[in-house]
């Protein structure tokens, strides 16, 4: 048995019995996913038989809304690399209760994210020549990898700071006896002693510190699969750094989101409050301007310097019969609304924050596929004798259903997840770290230092004589 | 089937001797008892002389059959280049149709193109075929993540469609849209059923796979031109062996570093750094009226050029 204080014991009492009931309204919103995914399903099959003739990509536009949709569920995955990784290692005191869904976030994204490269492949029954005739010549080995580790190291980090919790749910009386085993096992004898704890608080700062150079890296690898080629809107150094960016403020909107969704359905109004939705509003609200500056500063360069081949494409996103109120919704009213918003105290508060955050997330989706489609629209060599289809392309509902079937799993995922573990932290953290110990500690040190240092000298001294 | 076969009997009669002497690869005549008489067939040279040989003693070299794994390699002490003269276009596509009869393609799959160019508004349009441009420095080899597509020693790229994953991350990088994607099955899949798959002929396609311009490397160990080449009836395509120092179009032969020095041989977009094998004459003391050109398109697709061109305004 461990050891449990008050506030966790209340906890644990709330969560628990939530973790095995399931309300009429829940039973129904299931129902409601799963017509989606088997709709997915459906909709996979008919590529499988038909070919990917049944979507809307062709010869020119190769890459239609399952590589925007990969991109943007990478993206989002970025919740947890900024709790889990930023806020945790600045000891960030408010982000304990939404640690937990941010990193579920993080795990279930990445895992749906690349399910989408895999609806892209000609050849799905070729997957294993990845591993067998792979050449880290390609950026998509370079994104397998970068994916395949960040995935798994999200999955440590979420398991890693899930332990205290299985603990708690070991010694919990559930009526169902498999529960006690599955958390007895995932508990790893997790007593909380000193010992236990000092070793958990280190794997999770040592996790922490390795997720944001993989974080950063995997989005920068996504980029460079665009960069790297020579098409116009495509073939542009910032894109690294921009894709990161606009991953960050995807992430933090759908974290917001969840957060307001958690809130409401889960009756989590004493966990999350409106700290969590003023101080992600802020992050959003500055990631959102950094996001606009680069958007800002990648489309005034390609105009200012009028290459033929950029301005086809830019010529494309300002027309008004083309794509011209995408653009508006995705590169102004996604960057500016969020930001004057929450820039303006007295229009802040937990509707209006969320509600910007929808605007936010939906035009990044948007944002991805004005990246990826006009440019595809727009070979260097003129389209000429070529049908409509192959000029312009749409996306079938082949594609939505199974895009939609994506954000279903996404929710189904989220919601099997809340039933394992209680998704809001129970045992609270100890992780404020004892700096009166540390301090003693690296004082310590440096006054060894300093006499080793001194005996240096003295003896070079008496060696000079 | 049919259709090959007759391809294959005007070649052989038409071209063969003079392809002999410019690949030097396998011959094409066997030399057989010289005693032996029999009937006569004419043959032209690629000089243009018109010679009479035993119908006996011409052969048709078999089809050689060249594994995956053996395509990779290369036709030995070759340098294959093509040479496309756009002063004598005029866009009687034979070049497209014979290319998708070769290879049992659908007809919205072109190898090779006919694009309508215009530099700029002043200046005059011109008709101009492309083929994949087999690079020296290929942006889709580069990329490919399996090594399905591949450059040889003989300076062809290649698709092997039996290691291709179809990611299509080749289609992107490849700035002149040389590639083409099965998107469901192949027509003229029974057709092309019988032949057994190699990347130097890529036939039979598959779906969910690459494809593109292969330069006809199987053509060539028969000793003979693809059939872009030999397709064109103004000889305005022309190929050979960049160390023999040869190109051909059929029924003409140059010296192709003469040829590209004094016809001012260009490469097309070569900013890009991707150093083509494939050379353009620039379209001077042009054979025909671009507007002639037309005469080959339906109304819809005249309209699509005419459209496109005006857009470059």
């Amino acid at each position: 048995m461990m050891e449990l204080d008050q506030k966790s014991t209340r906890a644990l009492k709330f969560f628990a019995p939530q973790m095995v009931t399931i309300s009429k309204s829940g039973i129904f919103r299931l129902i409601l996913l799963l017509i989606f995914i088997v709709g997915g399903i459906y909709a996979l099959l008919v590529q499988i038989i038909e070919g990917h003739v049944v979507t809307g990509m062709r010869d020119n536009v190769v890459w239609g809304i399952y590589i925007v949709n990969f991109i943007f569920f990478i993206g989002i995955s970025y919740a947890g690399a900024l709790i889990s990784g930023i806020l945790h290692l600045l000891r960030v005191k408010w982000r304990t209760p939404i640690i937990r869904i941010a990193e579920i976030i993080t795990v279930i994204s990445t895992f749906i994210g690349p399910i989408y490269i895999l609806l892209c492949m000609g050849r799905l029954d070729r997957l294993h020549h990845l591993a067998v005739f792979g050449r880290i010549q390609s950026p998509i080995i370079w994104d397998v990898l970068a994916i395949s580790t960040y995935l798994i190291g999200s999955i440590i980090f979420l398991y890693l700071a899930s332990i205290r919790d299985m603990a708690a749910l070991r010694d919990y009386p559930f009526e169902s006896k498999w529960r006690n085993g599955v958390y007895k096992f995932f508990a790893v004898n997790y007593r909380g002693t000193s010992r236990q704890n000092r070793y958990l608080d280190r794997a999770l700062d040592t996790m922490s510190a390795i997720i944001i150079p993989l974080a950063v890296l995997v989005h920068s690898v996504l980029a460079w699969i665009f960069g790297m080629t020579l098409r116009p809107g495509w073939h542009s150094t910032i894109f690294a750094p921009y894709f990161v960016v606009a991953a960050v403020f995807s992430g933090t909107g759908v974290l917001i989101i969840a957060l307001w969704i958690f809130r409401r359905f889960y009756n989590l109004k004493s966990y999350i409050t409106k700290i969590h939705f003023n101080y992600l509003g802020i992050i959003l609200m500055i990631l959102g301007a950094l996001y606009g500056y680069f958007t800002f500063s990648e489309y005034l360069t390609s105009w200012y310097g009028s290459e033929t081949w950029d301005m086809e494409v830019l010529y494309k996103l300002f027309d008004t019969s083309e794509y011209w109120w995408w653009f508006f919704f995705a590169a102004f009213i996604g960057v500016l609304l969020p930001i004057i918003v929450i820039l303006i105290p007295k229009f802040r508060n937990i509707n209006s924050i969320t509600a910007v955050s929808v605007i936010a997330v939906a035009a990044l989706w948007v944002k991805r596929y004005l990246i990826i489609i006009p440019t595809l629209e727009t070979p260097l060599l003129p389209l000429q004798d070529m049908r409509s289809e192959y000029i312009r392309y749409s996306p079938t509902l082949v594609e939505w259903l199974l895009t939609f079937s994506g954000v279903a799993t996404f929710f189904l995922f989220f919601f099997l997840f809340s039933k394992l573990v209680p998704i809001v932290p129970v045992v609270k953290a100890d992780d404020s770290v004892n700096y009166s110990q540390l301090r003693k500690t690296v004082m310590k040190r440096i006054i060894k230092r300093k006499i080793k240092e001194e005996k240096l000298k003295e003896a070079k001294k008496i060696e000079h004589l | 089937m049919a259709k090959k076969s007759k391809r294959r009997s005007f070649i052989k009669y038409g071209l063969a001797a003079g392809a002999v002497a410019l690949t030097s690869g396998p011959g094409c005549v066997e030399k057989k008892d010289e005693e032996e008489e029999g009937e006569k067939v004419r043959m032209l040279t690629t000089d243009g002389k018109l010679v009479e040989i035993d119908r006996h003693k011409v052969r048709e070299v078999a089809h050689k059959h060249v594994p995956p794994e053996e395509a990779r390699e290369g036709i030995p002490g070759k340098k294959w280049v093509m040479v496309i003269d756009l002063s004598r276009c005029r866009n009687a596509r034979k070049c497209v149709t014979r290319c998708q009869e070769m290879h049992y393609l659908a007809p919205e799959d072109e190898w090779i193109k006919v694009f309508l160019m215009q530099d700029s508004a002043d200046t005059a349009p011109y008709w101009f075929p492309k083929p994949c441009f087999h690079c020296n420095q290929p942006p889709c080899v580069k990329v490919c993540p399996v090594g399905a597509t591949y450059k040889r020693t003989d300076g062809i790229v290649l698709v092997d469609n039996e290691r291709c994953i179809g990611c299509k991350f080749c289609m992107t990088a490849c700035p002149y849209s040389s590639r083409v994607f099965h998107w469901k099955e192949p027509e003229g899949k029974e057709e092309a059923a019988h032949n057994d798959y190699s990347p130097e002929t890529s036939v039979p396609a598959l779906v969910g796979t690459v494809g593109k311009c292969d330069f006809c490397p199987d053509m060539a160990r028969m000793g003979k031109l693809p059939v872009c080449v030999t397709g064109c009836p103004n000889g305005a395509i022309l190929f050979g062996d960049k160390n023999e120092d040869i190109v051909s179009n059929g029924s003409e032969t140059f010296r192709f570093s003469e040829l590209i020095y004094e016809r001012a041989g260009y490469h097309f977009m070569a900013e890009l750094g991707t150093e083509p094998n494939v050379y353009y004459l620039p379209p001077v003391d042009r054979m025909f009226d671009y507007e002639l050109g037309f005469k080959t398109l339906s109304e819809e697709q005249q309209k699509f050029y005419r459209n496109s061109i005006v857009k470059k305004h």
